[in-house]
């Protein structure tokens, strides 16, 4: 079994987003990019099932701009065997990108997608659900464990109200959420190694998608900020102070 | 008039808060209909036709839609959508984001998530960048599918309405997935997202054993809902649904008490729209104090058996 493992290149989680002073956008210049955390795990996730047995080959995609190669390159660089890298300086929406791994699922034929739940950059939580419909394939969001069983798979769900198991008939999507693993490092020689790993380039054309946006962002800004508060010197006073919220009594 | 469709949140036969606050959402887009799916949910459709701007309800009532399996419920309301309907509405719940994005990729539309506000027909506020950014979005698509973040909307009264109620048949069973069991917990607490105060623990608690031996007995004397950082929750001090923030339970109670959490950028987005946010934290510089409107520094382990003692 294939695995697809689509990766989203975006603003590292430790570095604080600053909204651009004309409205437009956060700022992306000379700050630090990653890959988003949750694709970290769906790699993990892939490459344990590989090492399982379970899984034969594992495939990386992004659809972004020629510094995706470097997100592409970490997945490659932890354990994933080749690398589809979809060339776009436009921003690409989780329709688009989900219509784009659709074209690419329709070739390799994977048994399962695994994406992450969320990218940390739009907060969407879209994408994996998407492509789920366009394939007509079942889908395990928010995945806290993956047992694939021969035909199917075992997903356990992270949801509001505590844990739930779907099982769906393969091939298959599953998004990850944050319990599913803990991505592994990648090794200075496997770094090395993964220079030399097949990385195909190809562009949303290539695909028959257009990318145009059906979303326009009119403005962006900072959130009403809060303003610290006070510090009190004891418990009694503390509860002095909560107390004239008038929440307690 | 337009028309929204709200998609109806349900469990053990009563309806969850989150629907009410889509409605608020859906009210300010046109006519509210609603759906509701199910097996066996007579009874939740009628209380859904009850909701205060609910005028149509479509109740899908089948085995196949049991368990809000995605893959089965999806088709209807996209079906629905397509011939009655110009807005689909969801609570930016699990369930919600489950759901809503399959509905929209069979319109092909770009859903708008988890929108704060609607400032028009086309156009939503929703936050991006862990809720640092807030970006005013216009849609272009024709039909348009939205989650709603509960927080953000007033609940809709739950009596009021006088909706009709229709049957509707077709879809089942896709054949492409299937409920095993669920692991929810019966608490006699407050679900997070409606609690009207929070206490939350994070790392510093240390073991499940002293997260629940101190945090348990605060929340108990403050009637609260229990909370977590995602490093409680990773440690296993919490399950995974006490999580708060960017990936977890958006909260706005009216008192948050923040516990041994340090006040990173992805638990804040999950809490700093509660009205009063209390931290107990001994680093006086704890980035938790630059939004905390009461701070105490100092040990949790001393202050907080003191506090729930006092209270
Ligand atoms: C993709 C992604 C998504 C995430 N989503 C979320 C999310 O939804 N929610 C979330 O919460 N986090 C989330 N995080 C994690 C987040 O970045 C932080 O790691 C996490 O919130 C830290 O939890 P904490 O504050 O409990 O732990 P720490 O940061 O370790 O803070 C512990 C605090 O306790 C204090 N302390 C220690 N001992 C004591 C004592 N005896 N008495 C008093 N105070 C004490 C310390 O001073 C410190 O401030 C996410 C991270 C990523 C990468
Ligand atoms: N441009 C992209 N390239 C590759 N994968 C993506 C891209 N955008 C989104 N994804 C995948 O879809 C998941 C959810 O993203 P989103 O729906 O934008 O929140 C991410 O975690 C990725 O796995």
């Amino acid at each position: 079994m294939k695995i697809l493992v689509p990766v989203k290149r975006v603003l590292d989680y430790n570095v604080k987003p600053r909204v651009k002073a004309d409205g437009t956008g956060v700022d992306l210049a000379n700050v630090k990019m990653s890959m988003n955390p949750f694709d970290e795990i769906a790699v993990e996730e892939a490459i344990r099932l590989k090492e399982k047995g379970a899984a034969t080959e594992i495939v990386a995609v992004s659809v972004g701009p020629a510094k995706a190669q470097e997100t592409l390159r970490t997945a490659l660089a932890m354990g994933a065997d080749r690398a589809i890298h979809v060339q776009t300086d436009d921003e690409v929406e989780p329709l688009a990108v989900a219509k784009i791994l659709k074209a690419i699922a329709d070739e390799e034929t994977p048994g399962l997608v695994i994406l992450g739940k969320q990218a940390i950059d739009d907060d969407s939580n879209q994408t994996g659900q998407m492509l789920a419909a366009l394939l007509n394939w079942g889908q395990g969001t928010f995945a806290s464990k993956v047992e694939v069983d021969g035909s199917s798979v075992n997903v356990t769900r992270e949801v509001d109200g505590g844990l739930e198991t779907v099982k769906l008939s393969t091939p298959a999507i599953v998004t990850t959420d944050l319990r599913l693993n803990e991505p592994r490092y990648a090794t200075l020689p496997n770094i090395m190694k993964a220079k030399s790993k097949p990385l195909a380039a190809k562009t949303p054309g290539d695909y028959g998608v257009d990318t145009a946006p059906r979303l326009t962002i009119t403005n962006v800004v900072e959130p009403a900020k809060r303003s610290a508060g006070i510090k009190v010197g004891s418990v009694d006073e503390l509860i002095a102070k909560i107390k004239e919220t008038g929440v307690i009594a | 008039m337009s028309v929204a469709l709200v998609l109806v949140e349900h469990e053990g036969g009563a309806i969850k808060d989150a629907t009410l606050s889509a409605v608020t959402a859906a009210s300010q887009l046109g006519e509210v209909h609603a759906l509701v799916a199910g097996q066996g949910v007579g009874a939740v459709a009628d209380a859904a036709a009850k909701i205060a701007g609910v005028t149509k309800v479509h109740v899908a009532d089948d085995a196949a839609y049991g368990h809000n399996l995605a893959e089965n419920v999806a088709p209807v309301a996209a079906a629905i959508v397509k011939d009655h309907c110009d807005y689909l509405v969801a609570p930016a719940t699990t369930t919600g984001k489950n759901i809503a994005p399959r509905v929209a990729a069979l319109l092909d539309v770009m859903q708008v998530s988890d929108i704060l506000s609607v400032e028009g027909p086309d156009t939503f506020t929703r936050p991006i960048y862990a809720g640092n950014a807030i970006a005013t979005v216009k849609s272009s698509d024709a039909k348009k599918v939205l989650t709603v973040r509960g927080t953000a909307f007033a609940k809709a009264p739950a009596e009021g309405g006088s909706g009709s109620v229709e049957a509707w048949s077709g879809g089942g069973d896709a054949g492409l997935s299937s409920f095993v069991g669920a692991e929810i917990a019966a608490s006699e607490r407050p679900e997070l997202t409606s609690a009207k105060i929070i206490v939350s623990g994070g790392r510093a608690l240390g073991s499940s054993e002293e997260f629940h031996r101190l945090i348990d007995p605060l929340a108990d004397r403050l009637g609260a809902g229990v909370g977590a950082s995602r490093a409680a929750v990773d440690a296993g001090y919490a399950p995974n649904d006490y999580q708060v923030g960017q990936t977890g339970k958006i909260v706005a109670p009216e008192l948050y008490v923040a516990i041994g959490i340090s006040g990173a950028i992805q638990h804040l987005a999950g809490m700093k729209d509660s009205k009063t946010i209390v931290a107990i934290n001994k680093d006086e510089d704890a980035p938790i104090f630059q939004v905390a409107d009461i701070g105490l520094v100092g040990d949790l382990f001393k202050l907080v058996p003191e506090l729930t003692e006092k209270l």
